[in-house]
C-alpha cells in the first residue's frame, strides 16, 4: 500500500515511473472484457480496417487505467480526488508504454494539504500519448 | 452497475496492477477499505456495460468506426468498494466542430451514485467524431 507524508514531498518530485509490457491483441481483448469498452474497433481487426485503421489500437481508457496505477502506487487512492486524461496520440500495437509523474504543486488550504501531480504516458520512441493531472488529498 | 470482487481482479489483472489491496480483500480491509476497491478509472465502466453510450451515439446518427475518445475526466466524492452498486446518470452538455465540421466534439456529463444515492465520483468525457 502506498503511504506518503505531505511533508517530506517536494514540488519537481518525480512518480516512481511504470514501465508496461509491449501492448499486444491479447491484452487489448481482456481489457474489451475488463473494462466493458466492446468498441469492435480495438478488438477487431476487420471493423479496424472498415473505419480506415492500419490494425486494432490501444483504449485511451487502458492508457489511463496504467498512469492511474502510477497514481495509486505513489499515494493511497483514498486520497486521490481528481484525476484527468488527455488522449493525445494513439497507443499502437507492440508500443511500450512507459508512465511517468512529478509533483508540481503543494498547497494547504481549509486544513487540507493538497499535491498535485502531472503524469504522462509515452512510448519507446517518446511519444506522447496520453497526459493527465490528479489531485490528492493528505492528511 | 453492482460492483463484482471477480470483476474487479480481472480488471486489476488486465492493467498488470500488483498492489494487493486491489486483489486481496484481507489486504484492502488491512488498507481500511470495506473490501476490494474499485481502482480510480473502473467506474467508467459500469455506463459503457450497460451499452447505453453507444446506443445513444448511435441514435445522434453517430458512426462508432469514427469515433475517438478525447478526454477523461473524474472527481472522486467516496470511495467505491465491492459490493457497493452504483448508478450513472448523464446528459450530453455540449456538442462543437473543429476544422469546418472535420472533427465533432461531444461532451458528456455523469454523476455516480451508490446504493444509498450517495454521490461518489462525476465524470466528463470528451468523445471526437471524425467526419
Amino acid at each position: 500500500m502506498a503511504v506518503i507524508d505531505y511533508d517530506t514531498i517536494s514540488v519537481g518530485d518525480p512518480l516512481p515511473p511504470l514501465t508496461l509490457p509491449a501492448l499486444d491483441r491479447t491484452r487489448l481483448a481482456l481489457f474489451a472484457g475488463a473494462s466493458g469498452d466492446h468498441v469492435p474497433l480495438h478488438i477487431d481487426i476487420d471493423a479496424a480496417r472498415r473505419a480506415g485503421m492500419p490494425d486494432v489500437f490501444g483504449h485511451g481508457m487502458l492508457s489511463m487505467a496504467c498512469l492511474g496505477r502510477l497514481l495509486t502506487g505513489w499515494a493511497p487512492q483514498s486520497a486521490l480526488r481528481s484525476f484527468d486524461a488527455r488522449f493525445v496520440g494513439i497507443t499502437h500495437l507492440h508500443n511500450v508504454i512507459t508512465c511517468t509523474g512529478k509533483v508540481i504543486e503543494k498547497r494547504e488550504q481549509d486544513g487540507q494539504k493538497f499535491v498535485r501531480v502531472d503524469v504522462q504516458a509515452t512510448n519507446q520512441h517518446g511519444e506522447k500519448k496520453t497526459l493527465g493531472e490528479a489531485l490528492f488529498a493528505l492528511a | 452497475m453492482e460492483i463484482e470482487k471477480g470483476r474487479l481482479r480481472f480488471f486489476a489483472r488486465t492493467i498488470g496492477e500488483t498492489d494487493p489491496i486491489y486483489t486481496d480483500e484481507a489486504a484492502a480491509k488491512a488498507a481500511g477499505y470495506r473490501s476490494l476497491p474499485a481502482p480510480p478509472t473502473f467506474i467508467f465502466a459500469a455506463e459503457l456495460e450497460a451499452g447505453t453510450v453507444l446506443d445513444a451515439l448511435r441514435a445522434m446518427g453517430v458512426n462508432l468506426g469514427r469515433i475517438l475518445h478525447g478526454e477523461q475526466q473524474f472527481t472522486y466524492l467516496a470511495p467505491v468498494c465491492a459490493g457497493d452498486t452504483i448508478t450513472v446518470a448523464s446528459q450530453i452538455s455540449d456538442i462543437y466542430d473543429k476544422k469546418n465540421g472535420a472533427l465533432e466534439f461531444i461532451v458528456k456529463d455523469s454523476t455516480v451514485t451508490n446504493q444509498h444515492g450517495m454521490p461518489v465520483a462525476t465524470m466528463r468525457s470528451v468523445i471526437v467524431v471524425r467526419n
